[in-house]
């Protein structure tokens, strides 16, 4: 449904300026998912230095190649949502708990401060905050191994 | 997981750098190979992330000529000279951290990491500007005298490398044996304690007794009397005698005992209790937030409760019950070794059992009681907004909820019972058994001449109360495992160290002015920054009003002049003086707060007018009524001062009670006043009389007022606008309004509102880009 009449493009500075179609320019213009962990793909919204909505498009697909390989440049070098699959360790069943995990983003550590930073998306999806603020993403418990269910299961 | 200060820092030449200078182990070699001679390291970042945002470390030093890094996922290292019009940057979003390398013709490069290293990363910033500055104007290092800390801009004491009010969080988990730390409770009554020991101990070897003497008197009397002798009545009566009175001692002494336990146990709960909420009360706003209502109530209330259960009986029984199997197992090696062997044989393998029962039983009770809150929880959501599942018409919807929670714990239930009913008839078909074993080894012995049908007795009589005793003492597992982990949500709470400390070197202040001064003052909650780089002064006794949308971050900066939240970068001053180091209580006792929504305690209007100072005289009540216009209504209502205000303060209205509100913080006469959207909840009659009584109560005090009504706010001095957690305009309001910017358009905004009760505009000016489908 939605078409792109804006231009966007990245300046020296590695900001992204769009031109919308009166000939406004946004510098430092921020593309946000509406829904980043339901659908991440479906709704985009470009935000202004200023915190203004400049641009919205229903899906990522609907942007031309040019803009929404720009797009998802910006946002894959934005989004930090490590998808945990394997919890290695932990280093006790009470927090704050340091636990060593393998995620898509590769191995880490994070710091769980306490039981109340697990929050349940649904009834197999988790979403992790460790202590500096980084998500860590469950997308489906029953698809971890034992060891990281059973690990993991202590603290739900 | 900022930079730990490297021991051998100290071998370096005394410098006046605050950080430590010596790069991890793992870099040491491949970085210093990189640095030219004399090249000295000034500062340096280890970052983990690559740009692709993929966990990979990498480095960034900075050294006196030059930036040197290596990036997550590159293997080339790159240097850049340091030169004019470079500058570094750093951003964050949602816990990833940004650092840019930027010159006049745009950006060179970029690194990220997540915000762990955001320390380090402040002071490569800091470091690279000094440098630069250095390098370009030839001259030496100019480095200002007192060392801050490059995140909170505190001062960093001398010898301290780190900033003591940044490092505070602790990252160790409290140990497995949470319950011995229930011995700091335990303290004050140990003599009590170590009384109710000796008692268990006395009582425990009376009860041994009646067994011990059915052995004479199988032996002495019976056995003698069917082989044709008469029965000796003496001695009869003696060992009855001796029956008797040992029944009688281990009564009485195991009555003392448990009164004396039970009390003892009931004051450690009342102490867990209170100093828990005390502890509570004292966390900071920031903890109340994060956590449910039900779930604080469950622990306080039950779990405290249950503390005291397994303390009063659970483990009362167990000290028992091992005193009786150790001194029955001494009685039965006195009087015959090998068959005690034999008895006590099956004993490691119920030890054994135990063991393996404890860890799953553990985890389950642990699962059942955070089930357990999620049902309390959903009651605590659901009840308050009751009107609004009423008017939505989904009580169905909340009955589901509730259903649900209450299934995941039966099925929690369920899962935990099957390991917890296997266990109990194992305990007793292992009883049997041994029995057995005793009997055959026991007639085995006797046809062999080695034993007597008394030892035998005895032993089938002890064995008897032997694994009875065995059965009640696995129960200890499920009452250990439930106790401890209440002990653990109770120490979870008493662990939490407040993110609002009490200072350790309290500075007092003896007459507060009223000036308040943030410097480059910044929140962060979660990874979301709210405020940053506030900068503002407010003079003793002038009125500020806050002006912005919603979420612009007023309220947050309030907080933070009241220390509900400690700044995450930046200061707070009072009269010059760090808030944080001034004593929380005395800092709030200069502090007035009228809130939106004035919250009512259950009590007398006059008890809710001395809230914050409860021995007012009945004459200053009064008087702090009168001046809030409150009065005349109190006098109207059937008891007066003495009426009665529900929790919600019911049966008042919303101005009457945002009066009593505007009484109260007159009552404390504090220098400093806050009005947080103090007459945005009621009508424009009621706002008028709210209104002249805050007339009176901002007189001579530093007022920082936030209103969305900017009418509201024509009396203050000055009128401070912020959007997006920033200060964008300072001034009055005709400054403001001749300067066109963000205060004119809210001005206008909300003068067409009001004028002409215009339906929103068409948003002309709004870019119009991508059609949002309809």
């Amino acid at each position: 449904m939605s078409t792109a009449s804006f231009q966007l493009a990245r300046d020296a500075y590695g900001r992204l300026v769009l031109t919308s179609e009166n000939g406004e320019r946004h510098e430092g213009v921020t593309p946000v998912r509406a829904f980043p962990i339901a659908a991440p793909d479906e709704g985009i919204s470009l935000i202004s230095a200023e915190g203004h909505e400049v641009a919205w498009a229903d899906r990522v697909a609907d942007l031309p190649p040019a803009v929404r390989a720009l797009v998802e440049d910006e946002l894959a070098s934005r989004e930090f949502v490590p998808e945990i699959d394997r919890i290695i360790a932990v280093s006790s069943f009470a927090c704050p708990s340091t636990w060593q995990v393998s995620t898509s983003r590769g191995a880490c550590e994070l710091l769980l401060k306490g039981e109340e930073d697990i929050r349940r998306l649904s009834r197999t999806q988790l979403l992790i905050a460790d202590s500096h603020g980084v998500q860590f993403l469950v997308r489906d418990l029953n698809q971890l191994d034992r060891h990281s269910r059973k690990l993991l299961d202590r603290f739900l | 997981m900022t930079p730990r200060q490297n021991p051998e820092a100290g071998i370096e030449p005394a410098t006046q750098l605050p950080a430590d200078l010596s790069l991890p182990p793992h870099w040491k070699s491949e970085a210093g190979a990189q640095l030219a001679p004399g090249e000295n390291i000034q500062a340096w970042l280890e970052t983990d992330l690559d740009t692709r945002l993929y966990f990979a470390p990498g480095l960034i030093v900075l050294t006196e000529r030059r930036l040197l890094a290596r990036g997550g996922s590159e293997l080339e290292w790159q240097s850049w000279p340091l030169a004019a019009g470079q500058r570094l940057e750093h951003h964050d979003h949602a816990g990833v951290g940004l650092l840019e390398l930027v010159d006049e013709r745009g950006r060179v490069a970029v690194w990220r990491y997540t915000l762990a290293r955001n320390l380090a990363a402040l002071r490569v910033i800091g470091e690279f500007d000094l440098h630069r500055d250095s390098c370009v104007s030839g001259q030496p290092v100019q480095r200002p005298d007192d060392s801050n800390c490059p995140k909170c801009k505190t001062p960093i004491p001398p010898g301290e490398d780190e900033c003591p009010i940044c490092n505070r969080e602790s990252t160790v988990a409290p140990s497995t044996w949470t319950l011995f730390r229930l011995s700091r409770f335990a303290r004050p009554y140990r003599w009590q304690l170590f009384m109710g020991f000796i008692l268990t101990l006395a009582s425990t070897a009376a009860q041994l007794v009646p067994p011990y003497l059915t052995m004479p008197l199988m032996d002495n009397v019976l056995i003698p009397f069917q082989n044709g002798q008469p029965i000796d009545w003496e001695l009869v009566s003696m060992y009855l005698g001796g029956l008797l009175a040992a029944a009688i001692v281990a009564w009485g002494l195991g009555w003392v005992r448990t009164y004396i336990l039970s009390l003892v146990s009931e004051r450690i709960g009342r102490d867990l209790r209170t100093q828990t909420y005390e502890h509570l009360l004292g966390l900071s706003l920031e903890y109340f937030g994060g956590k449910r209502t039900g779930d604080l109530m469950a622990r306080i209330g039950a779990e405290t409760d249950r503390i005291n259960v397994f303390l009063s009986l659970d483990l009362l029984n167990f000290a028992t019950d091992v005193l009786m199997i150790t001194m029955t197992a001494v009685i039965l090696f006195t009087i015959n070794p090998w068959l005690a062997l034999v008895t006590l044989l099956p004993l490691p393998i119920i030890g054994w059992l135990i063991h393996t029962v404890r860890e799953r039983l553990r985890t389950g009770f642990e699962k059942i009681d955070r089930v357990w809150a999620e049902v309390t929880n959903v009651l605590a959501d659901t009840i308050p907004g009751i009107r609004v599942v009423k008017a939505f018409a989904q009580e169905k919807r909340e009955g589901d909820r509730f259903r649900a929670a209450n299934e995941h714990n039966l099925a929690m239930n369920d899962k935990l019972n099957k390991t917890w009913s296997v266990f109990t008839p194992t305990v007793t078909l292992l009883t049997e058994v041994g029995l057995l074993v005793v009997w055959i080894f026991g007639i085995w012995q006797i046809a062999k001449g080695d034993s007597t049908v008394g030892v035998l007795t005895a032993f089938l009589a002890y064995i008897g109360r032997f694994y009875t005793r065995l059965d009640s003492m696995s129960r200890i597992v499920s009452a250990t495992q439930r106790a401890a982990s209440s002990t653990k949500r109770i120490f979870d709470i008493l662990d939490h160290v407040s993110s609002v400390p009490e200072p350790s070197k309290p500075v007092h202040l003896e007459k507060v002015t009223g000036q308040i001064e943030l410097k480059k003052a910044g929140f962060r909650y979660g990874t979301r920054a709210v405020t940053k780089d506030v900068d503002l002064v407010i003079q003793p006794g002038e009125m500020i009003g806050l002006v912005g949308h919603s979420g612009s971050g007023k309220s947050t900066l309030v907080n933070l002049i009241c220390r509900f939240y400690d700044v995450s970068e930046g200061q707070v001053l009072i009269d010059g003086v760090d808030v944080r180091s001034v004593p929380v209580a005395e800092f709030r006792s200069h502090i007035g707060l009228v809130l939106q929504e004035p919250f009512l305690f259950f009590g007398t209007i006059a008890e809710n007018i001395a809230y914050g100072k409860p021995h007012a005289s009945r004459a200053e009540i009064i008087a702090a009524a009168r001046a809030a216009h409150a009065h005349e209504f109190i006098l109207r209502l059937p008891h007066g001062y003495d009426s009665l205000v529900g929790e919600r303060g019911q049966g008042l209205s919303g101005g009457e009670r945002q009066r009593i509100s505007i009484a109260r913080a007159l009552l404390i006469d504090p220098r400093i006043l806050i009005l947080d959207e103090a007459t945005s909840a009621v009508d424009t009659e009621t706002e008028k009389e709210i209104q002249r009584a805050l007339d009176n109560l901002v007189k001579g005090r530093t007022t920082i007022a936030i209103a969305h009504r900017l009418s509201t706010l024509r009396k203050a001095d000055r009128l401070v606008v912020m959007d997006r957690g920033k200060i964008v305009e300072i001034g009055n309001h005709d400054q403001l309004m001749a300067a066109e910017g963000h205060y004119h358009k809210l001005y206008m905004a909300q003068a067409r509102n009001v004028d002409t009760e215009d339906p929103e505009p068409a948003a002309p000016n709004l870019p119009k880009t991508v059609a949002a489908s309809a």
